[in-house]
């Protein structure tokens, strides 16, 4: 017999699929050209994506990072041979380049003038510890939890990086709360809760007012320790924006949570005057508040105090970001199935205990992606600081163009600030989104 | 008890307020600085530079009455103003004198309670246009559109100036001088109203001033002064006279070149009172001898600062024009040091 | 055994203002309503002495005095010798007219993005997700001054028109000007309220227009109704579309004709382009760019809306045998509406307020005038901005009362 088999023993190699379903004309007949609607919208796509390069990318790629004016630019340009019947085309990025620390830093000591020393790294590591604080409120599995503690720290190193000054400032400050704490836990015992709370923060109050004055004056007499002192009217630039919307957002929150508390109280009067602040605020725009920032709020407080205008913005912002807070939180008490406030009254525990073992914790869990957009949403609104002349970076814009050197700029800037907005905001989103996902596994 | 507490941080609040009231110069000295208010941005007048120090014709001010009253010109913080926030500023005592080239009117003296310590910038508000226009007098500019700073007098002038002459206009009222400069480089508002100043500096910024022309007409008179609040006339006096030393200086020839030269060898007896080496003029203000001394040296006289910040050899390029001294057949006329 | 006594009658102490449930809620509002009241009195008694040291009563005076200045768009006639009441009003009128055509483009731009991202078609959803990304991280703000560079940069200036032909639209850098409708045979206007700051006039010929209008939609209900009744007596529906449209259009253009309805079309003459309707470049940069910012926030709620329902719900309907244009209308969309609609009030609201940024650009809304131009010349802040407040307040309340009210009407209702 011979071995002619016509039986195929081995498998044929597979063959490719057509060329017109694989690969990158698979892809695109696909996810592009599916139908004649699809094809016309891609193609105009396409035609509107080359047209928005074709003007801006030129443009920006322009040699003029050197220039030290708007004049040298031009002359930069005009050798490089760029130029148009409308003048010289392309950026002037010497703005950029002379101006970036100032549009981060606005006027924080820089070093330039004698006698002073470079205090930026300031700044730069109350940010970055910022982000370790922050990390085990936001990344709870992945960091130990013992840097709650310095988490809790946090909040007085903060303001003592930025604004300098003797360090038994925040000491007593902190020190008020622990007073505060203590003689609650104190009255609380021997009276009741309620008496307890309102003791406990009278104590607090008198501390901060009257007493830690004294005691900061004594101790620093004493014990001078301290760096230097810096006036917020030198804070500027992303800076600002980002020290208004921190502490803005910061000091909201536990306004928030009191005033959603109000909200959802049954106390009539409690609840009347929450609910009046809350649509107040959030029926009015920014811009009128820090109006009243600017020109109004010296008028409220007793005649001859005076306190600065970035101080004043503060209030003002963290008033308007605590009535929005309110909501969020609010959204997130709303959230919680009622079983869990029913559990809570059948264990006994009363109103307060019930809030701060069941309610809450959860309740902020649920929120914290909302009070991530509210905090983006707030640092966005700094930039309306301008139109009340401080120089956040729209307002050292104007500051800026307003320089003889750099008098006619206009794209450049705004290219930039938009980008750094851009940046900061887009990240979070991002990670709020993350934490929305991680949640959601959460419940089901 | 709580009510109690309450009202009790309320009268520590209200002491400390009520010791905080005391003069204008006290409270500068205590402080160790002035508080100046600026504006936020105008080429020539008032601008920081890329280490956030501020320069310009009006700053300058600030800095002579800074060492005049601390010793230290450095010793300022410059306080950004707007046009809305600038008369709120100085009302509360925010600010200690505002140098933000603000017109001296009826109104603001009188109803506003303010008091202007004198003029350091005679200006009038004037119009420009392109040349292609071809127009030469403000009277033909029927159904313009004209570009206009708010928040300032000269949108008044501008409505009563049309309206007397009844001609029609379109008003695009804009918040910086920046951005006034964009439009109108653009053509989208065929002329430009503001102090005559602010004109020469933004053309003198084009890419071609030659293209663009002033028009005769100055609609207006406008007197540009520091100011401080009323009921205060010690300081006052001390922000008017140190405005008033610069100027002299310039008449006489004092410069902060010559200054101690000058200081040691003259016989006018006028530049001795001045500086200090005779008579008490310091002490009656309040100040030491040597205030005027320090105030010259600071930025220099009159000329020199009205040189360096916005003067011929500058980009801004100003004649000195209505401010040259009275000798040289211009306003500025200080009251005699005696 | 146990046995129920009944409490016995207490005697009332002080202490069960505390300890007592019953009463403890009255003690923490009482001592809430005097903190308060405590604030409030404190604030006021400083406001009070402050201004006596200003020597600047609350005095609302100062709104029947002339304004002395110039608005570029008004919507009431309006000169620099009409009071700062008139001026507020005419910058009232630009907010809400900025605040309406904001808020009708940025849902239809923001309905069309919403669904363009679910495309899939890989390119158009990704530039969509750009442009959602880009507008949202971005400060509206800064959207409008950028928008306000570009009209100004990129547009040709009038005087570049001379010796062209130009159409019926024209795009300049000074806005844009469209046609605006003439009646050669006017009806005339009626003149309201006298000589007073509040005075304005109504024209006939709009009224008539809007009569005939609302006439003519009614008639043309009354067919659909009658041929609803046909079809469900008999099953037949007759056809109705031409009755309904000449019962619409025929009266219109009757009318127009007898008013000598025509365009004015906007020409160049002197500095300016004269006639047509004028839509200043502030009013495009600040409407394009509440509308593109806001469009991005609402394309998102939209999507969101969107993916809400359930597939099951489409595969039922196409079950039922309804076709895909009656499933989103019957099925889809009433559902999602219900998810879309909260969060799109609270946009709404958002986008008015943003609407106080067009001093910004110098568009006159309220914020430009009251609180601009009016509160600077005349130096009354406090009159000035509690005034602004309560006008934002009383539209931010009725917005939302208005849309509270359509949101209870489209609402599940669950029995």
């Amino acid at each position: 017999m011979s071995d002619i088999s016509f039986v195929r023993t081995e498998m044929l190699p597979e063959q490719e699929p057509p060329a017109s379903t694989v690969g990158a004309i698979g892809w695109a007949r696909e996810n592009l050209f599916s139908n004649w609607f699809n094809s016309l919208l891609t193609v105009i796509s396409i035609y509107f994506i080359y047209m928005v390069l074709k003007g801006a990318l030129p443009w920006m790629l322009s040699p003029t990072w050197n220039g030290t004016s708007l004049a040298h630019c031009r002359e930069i340009l005009t050798e490089a041979g760029r130029v148009t019947d409308h003048g010289v085309s392309g950026a002037c990025w010497g703005v950029i380049n002379e101006r970036w620390q100032q549009l981060l830093f606005g006027f924080y000591p820089n070093g330039s003038e004698p006698g002073t020393t470079d205090l930026r790294w300031r700044p730069v590591l109350a940010f970055l510890l910022m982000g370790v604080a922050l990390a085990p409120v936001l990344f709870a599995d992945k960091v130990p939890s013992k840097l709650l503690y310095f988490s809790a720290a946090y909040p007085f190193i903060f303001p003592w990086l930025l604004w300098g000054g003797t360090i038994w400032g925040p000491l007593s400050a902190a020190l008020g709360f622990v007073i505060g704490y203590f003689v609650y836990r104190f009255v609380s015992s021997a009276f009741s809760g309620l008496i307890g709370i309102i003791l406990g923060v009278v104590c607090a109050v008198v501390w901060w007012l009257v007493l830690s004055s004294l005691f900061v004056g004594a101790m620093n007499s004493i014990l001078p320790i301290g760096i230097e002192a810096v006036e917020s009217r030198k804070f500027g630039g992303f800076m600002l924006s980002i020290t208004i919307g921190v502490v803005a957002i910061a000091c909201s929150l536990p306004l928030g949570i009191v005033l959603a508390l109000g909200r959802q109280s049954d106390l009539m009067i409690v609840k009347f005057l929450c609910v009046g602040f809350i649509e107040f605020i959030r029926g009015v725009p920014l811009i009128t508040l820090l109006f009243v920032a600017s020109t109004l709020l010296n008028i409220f407080m007793p005649p001859g105090t005076n306190f600065d205008i970035i101080l004043r913005v503060l209030i003002m912002v963290t008033l308007f970001a605590a009535a929005y807070m309110a909501e969020v939180i609010r959204g997130g008490l709303a959230a919680l199935p009622k079983g869990q406030y029913e559990g809570a009254d059948s264990l006994g525990l009363n109103y307060w205990q019930a809030q701060r073992l069941i309610i809450m914790p959860q309740a902020l869990k649920i929120s914290i992606p909302g009070i991530v957009s509210t905090f983006i949403g707030v640092f966005k609104d700094t930039v309306l600081v301008s139109i009340i002349g401080l120089l956040d970076p729209l307002g050292l814009s104007n500051a800026i163009r307003a320089d003889a050197n750099w008098n006619g700029i206009v794209w450049e800037i705004y290219g930039f600030i938009g980008l750094l907005f851009f940046i900061f905001c887009f990240s979070m989103s991002r990670y709020s989104m993350y934490l929305e996902r991680k949640l959601q596994t959460g419940h089901r | 008890m709580k009510k109690s507490v309450l009202l009790g941080a309320f009268t520590v609040a209200g002491l400390a307020a009520g010791m905080a009231a005391a003069g204008t110069k006290d409270d500068v000295q205590a402080r160790g600085k002035l508080n100046c208010g600026v504006t936020t941005g105008l080429v020539g007048f008032a601008a920081p530079d890329a280490n956030g120090e501020w320069e310009g014709f009006d700053v300058a001010v600030c800095r002579g009455v800074a060492a005049a009253v601390l010793g230290d010109p450095k010793a300022v913080e410059f306080v950004p103003t707007t046009g809305k926030t600038r008369f709120t500023a100085l009302a509360s005592g925010e600010i200690d004198m505002l140098a933000r080239n603000t017109t001296w009117t009826f109104s603001r003296d009188v109803d506003l309670k303010f008091e202007f310590t004198g003029v350091n910038y005679y200006d009038g508000q004037g119009f420009m246009v392109p040349k292609e226009l071809g127009v030469s007098s403000a009277k033909e500019l029927d159904g313009a559109t004209v570009c206009i700073q708010t928040g300032t007098t000269t949108e008044l002038n501008l409505a009563d100036f049309f309206r007397t002459n009844n001609i029609s206009y379109e008003p695009v009222p804009i918040e910086t001088n920046a951005e006034a400069q964009q439009q109108y480089l653009a053509g989208a508002c065929d002329v430009y109203t503001t102090d005559a100043s602010g004109l020469a500096a933004t053309r003198a910024s084009f890419e071609d001033p030659s293209a663009h022309v002033l028009l005769p007409e100055i609609i207006s008179k406008e007197p540009l002064g520091p100011l401080v609040r009323h009921g205060d006339n010690e300081w006052g006096d001390i922000v008017r006279w140190t405005l008033n030393a610069l100027i002299t200086a310039e008449e006489l020839g004092v410069t902060s070149a010559n200054i101690g030269e000058v200081a040691s060898s003259t016989n006018n007896p006028e530049i001795k009172r001045l500086l200090g080496s005779e008579g008490t003029l310091g002490e009656m203000l309040g100040l030491d001898a040597e205030w005027a001394k320090r105030a010259i040296m600071a930025g220099g006289n009159y000329g020199e600062i009205f040189a360096k910040n916005i003067g011929e050899d500058t980009p801004i390029g100003l004649a000195r024009g209505l401010n040259a001294q009275w000798t040289n057949g211009g306003l500025l006329y200080s009251p005699p040091f005696r | 055994m146990s046995s129920i006594t009944d409490p016995g009658k207490q005697q009332f102490r002080l202490s069960m203002l505390i300890y007592d449930t019953r009463y403890r809620s009255g003690t923490i509002q009482v001592i809430a309503m005097i903190g308060f009241m405590l604030l409030a009195a404190w604030l006021i008694s400083n406001t009070a002495q402050n201004l006596a040291a200003l020597g600047k009563p609350i005095d609302f005076g100062f709104f029947s005095e002339p304004a002395s200045y110039d608005i570029n768009q008004r919507l009431l006639d309006y000169t620099s010798r009409d009071s700062h009441l008139r001026a507020a009003l005419v910058g009232l009128l630009n907010t809400l007219v900025v605040a309406v055509l904001g808020c009708i483009t940025a849902t239809i731009l923001g309905v069309i993005i919403g669904v363009l991202r679910l495309s899939h078609n890989w390119l158009i959803a990704r530039l969509m997700t750009i442009y959602v990304e880009m507008f949202r991280n971005v400060p509206v703000l800064l959207w409008i001054v950028f928008i306000m560079a570009i009209l100004i940069e990129t547009l040709p200036a009038p005087r570049a028109f001379k010796g062209v032909e130009t159409g019926a639209l024209v795009l300049t850098n000074r806005g844009f000007y469209i046609p605006e409708a003439l009646f050669s045979r006017s009806l005339g206007d009626i003149h309201l309220l006298g000589e007073s700051s509040l005075r304005f006039d109504v024209s006939l010929d709009f009224i008539a227009i809007i009569v005939v209008l609302v006439a003519s939609l009614y008639a043309s209900h009354v067919i659909k109704t009658r041929a609803d009744r046909i079809q469900a007596a008999t099953g037949d529906r007759p056809t109705t579309w031409y009755l309904r449209l000449g019962v619409v259009v025929v009266p219109m253009v009757l009318l127009l004709v007898a008013l000598g309805f025509h365009l004015g079309m906007p020409e160049l003459k002197g500095f300016n382009f004269k006639g047509g309707t004028h839509l200043r470049n502030s009013l495009i940069a600040l409407w394009l760019a509440l509308s593109l910012y806001t469009a991005a926030f609402i394309a998102e709620i939209v999507r969101a809306g969107i993916m809400a329902i359930s597939h099951g719900q489409t595969e039922a309907a196409a079950a039922l045998g309804l076709r895909p244009n009656r499933i989103m209308s019957l099925v889809v969309l009433p559902q999602a509406l219900r998810v879309i609609i909260p969060p799109l009030i609270s946009n709404y609201l958002n986008l008015t307020k943003n609407s106080s940024l067009a001093i910004a650009v110098g568009y006159m809304d309220i914020t430009g005038t009251l609180g601009g131009i009016t509160m600077n010349q005349t130096g009354r802040e406090l009159e000035c901005i509690l005034l602004l407040m309560l006008v934002y307040l009383t539209i931010s309340l009725s917005i939302s009362a208005v849309m509270n009210w359509y949101n209870e009407s489209v609402k599940l209702k669950e029995r």
